[in-house]
């Protein structure tokens, strides 16, 4: 179980929390203009790398706030999380 | 129109085993509020116009007057007030509010509040409650959002006697009220 620090509320326990995968994946300005390919990669293709991770969550049962939290996925360990529109941090994995 | 159902499926229950005693609180108002407290015209208005004090930081609440308002996030609070004024108070504070970028529910008979005293009030919300409940942490006065087994919950501590008092959603209520109750007998 992890302990995930909400921005906002502090230390809680994981089970408060729900993952919603990558974070920083921009909609492209204009979707009319992709190809089928370009629109598929867009929804469909995450990067899923093996070490650090800018993903999304959301406090459920807590403040119900979106936050971004970069993991790293082979060990599960937390390095930061960080509010909506704040600067992304620089983890070296 | 149906009329607004004012009872919960919790009421008129009460739970005592030992020391320990779980009741729910009678019916009172209750209003969620959102806005920006940045914004200071909104602050201001919507505290004098709802005859409260926001509170501004995480996990915190404040009881002014008859009205105790609890922190939801950083721009959302909730109300708790006697249940006959919760008309007049949305009014008033809608036209105090105007054209500020606000909005204000009743949802008064969206929640009910369960009343849990006694000396194993902690084990019993720490069954199914991962917050770190002892009052070195989680001291009198505190409010939390978190969850009790499946439910989410509004936990604040409060009162004379070591007790919580639990925000939990109507649909919820007999879940909850079953889960501790049944935790009151293994004690």
């Amino acid at each position: 179980m992890l302990i995930i620090t909400c921005p906002w509320c502090g230390q809680r326990d994981q089970s408060e929390f729900t993952a919603h995968g990558e974070a920083h994946v921009a909609r492209p300005e204009h979707p009319e203009q992709l190809t089928e390919s370009q629109w598929g990669d867009y929804v469909f293709f995450r990067s899923n790398p093996k070490g650090v991770h800018h993903e999304r969550w959301v406090h459920t049962h807590g403040c119900r706030r979106w936050f971004n939290v970069v993991r790293d996925t082979v060990t599960d360990h937390i390095f930061a999380t960080y509010r909506p529109g704040e600067r992304k941090p620089e983890i070296k994995g | 129109m149906k009329e607004i159902e004012t009872t919960s499926p919790a009421c008129a229950r009460t739970g005592i085993a030992g020391e320990n005693s779980l009741s729910e609180l009678p019916w009172c108002g209750k209003i969620n509020l959102r806005g920006n407290p940045q914004n200071t015209g909104f602050l201001r208005k919507s505290e004098k116009a709802l005859v409260v004090k926001l509170p501004l930081h995480p996990n915190t609440c404040i009881d002014y007057l008859d009205r105790t308002t609890y922190w939801l996030g950083p721009d959302e609070w909730c109300i708790h007030c006697p249940i006959g004024e919760v008309g007049n108070a949305i009014s008033q504070a809608g036209q105090a509010l105007g054209r500020i970028h606000h909005s204000l529910v009743d949802v008064s008979d969206y929640y009910t509040v369960l009343r849990l005293e006694g000396p194993d009030a902690e084990a019993l919300l720490a069954k199914a409650c991962p917050l770190d409940l002892h009052p070195r942490k989680f001291c009198e006065g505190t409010c939390a959002q978190t969850r009790f087994g499946h439910a989410s919950i509004l936990l604040h501590r409060t009162g004379r006697v070591s007790g919580f008092n639990i925000q939990v959603r109507w649909s919820f209520a007999e879940y909850v009220w079953d889960y501790l109750a049944s935790g009151m007998q293994v004690l």
